[in-house]
Order: C-alpha cells, then structure tokens, then sequence
C-alpha cells in the first residue's frame, strides 16, 4: 500500500508549529496567546506519532511521549487558566500591554 | 493515489485552514471554535493511521476537556460580541518574518534530508493492550516511573490551580 510521504507529514506539523508561533508573537489576549500554544503542542504530537509509525514501528516510544505531552498540556492549561482568572479579578482585563504593575 | 492518502490531504488541508483562523481571527470565540475543530480533525488524522488509543485521548481531553475550559474563561473574562484590538504592525511583521522564515527553513532541510527506516523490524500493534502492558511495566523499556511523575505532576496542577484561583475573601475584611 502507497502512503503519504513522510516529508509532508513533517510540512504540515511545521506549518501548524509556525502558525502557532505567529499567533504566540502577534496576539495580545492571553487567552488566545494559550491557544496558539496549544497548536504548538498538537504539531509535536503529530510529529512524534508520524516518526514512531514510519521509521521505528517495532517500538511505542512515540506514542507514550505523545500521551506525556498531551497530560503535561491539560495541567498547564489549568494552571493558566487559574492565573488568567486571578489577574482578570485583580486588573479587569487580560491584555498583556495593560497589565504592567510588576514590569522593570 | 489510493483513497486514505485523499483522505489524509483533506484532513491535513482542514487542520490549516481552521489552525490558520484560529491564529488571525479577531473574534476570540471564533478563535476558540476553530480550535477546536483543528483538534478534531488532528484525532481524524490518528484514526486514519490505526492509533486509535490517541485519537480518542485528543478527543477526549484535548476536545472535551482543554477547549471546554478555554471556552469557559473567555466567557468569564470576556463581553460578548467585542473584537480583539488590532495588533501593532511593527509586531506583526516582526513575527510574520519569523515564521515564514523559520517553515521556509524547515520545509527545505526536510525536502534535503533522506530518511530511513529501520531495517527488518516486525511492526508492533499500538493497541491500547500493548500500550498498557509496556506503561506499567517496570522491566527494560518499561514506563512505570515517568508514569507515577506525572501523577505527582497531575495532582500538584490541580492543587495549585486551586490555590492560585480561590477567592481570599478572608484579606480583604482585615
């Protein structure tokens, strides 16, 4: 059977990692700014599933770095969701350009 | 082409698309929505190469769980129907440059590079049985330690999501 060649696997989890990228540098709500790290994460999951299944199909190592990350990301979300509500409740908004008490 | 490569073109084209508006709409709900379906279409993708065991984790807490909360803060945080502000340009190009350049470099030290498969080697199934036998096995190759850390991990977030989101009602009487 022909399969998708694994370059273009790797073009689509890098297109989806600069996306994410993009989003992190350009947005100034820390909401979205989470969202761009999430699609940050998603590619490296992609990432490591399409190496285990091309190149090292006798192991699982792929899919346990993957299920890791996706556990790392559901704490970090929470916490970052935690701290997005407190600084909301002590400043009123979320922008990163207003909330400036603690810079230099 | 045979039909699970058409497949997996449309997939990866929808995963762009909705990641893309995720990134450049300035609705913060549209935003999250399109977050979500990028995800879903990402677990499309895992089903498509036989690890359903992934999948349905994406969907599970990726889908259900992570976008769920996201949508919650943006209705706590948030009036409804207000656009984002605009981003500065200087800033916007800043990071458009960034990026372009780094896919640019990625996709040719890809396009340059051969890779090889491990010689001779008899597939293994990644199904849930031999995921679960190989994670809490404590022999060569086993995953029992980074599994109990991330335990300690899940329960330290979850203290200290609370600790971090609680109401100290109790300072502001003093």
């Amino acid at each position: 059977m022909e399969q998708v060649p694994l370059s273009h696997i790797l073009i689509l989890s890098s297109t989806l990692f600069f996306l994410g990228v993009y989003g992190f540098f350009s947005r100034r709500n820390l909401i979205t700014m989470l969202m761009s790290v999430e699609l940050i994460l998603n590619s490296v999951n992609i990432n490591f599933i399409a190496f285990n299944k091309y190149l090292f199909p006798h192991q699982l190592e792929g899919i346990f770095f993957t299920m890791f990350i996706i556990v790392v990301a559901a704490a970090e979300v929470s916490i970052s969701i935690a701290i997005i509500i407190n600084l909301y409740r002590r400043f009123k908004t979320i922008d990163i350009e207003d909330t400036t008490t603690m810079k230099y | 082409m045979s039909a699970s490569t058409i497949i997996f073109y449309i997939l990866a084209t929808l995963v762009v698309v909705f990641g893309a508006l995720t990134v450049f709409s300035r609705k913060i709900f549209r935003a999250a929505i399109s977050l979500l379906l990028s995800l879903t279409f990402i677990a499309g993708i895992y089903f498509l190469w036989n690890v359903d065991f992934i999948g349905a984790l994406q969907i599970i807490i990726y889908v259900g769980g992570i976008v769920v909360l996201i949508i919650f803060s943006i209705f706590l945080t948030h009036h409804s129907g207000q656009s984002l502000p605009k981003a500065k340009t200087g800033k916007k190009l800043l990071s458009g440059i960034m990026a372009v350049a780094g896919l640019g470099f990625t996709t040719w030290v890809v396009s340059q590079y051969v890779f090889k498969p491990a010689p001779g080697v008899v597939p293994v199934e990644p199904s849930v049985h031999n995921i679960g036998i190989q994670m809490l096995s404590y022999s060569d190759y086993g995953y029992v330690f980074p599994f109990e850390v991330i335990n300690i991990l899940l329960l330290a977030a979850l203290v200290g999501a609370i600790v971090i989101a609680i109401k100290k009602s109790q300072d502001t009487e003093e």
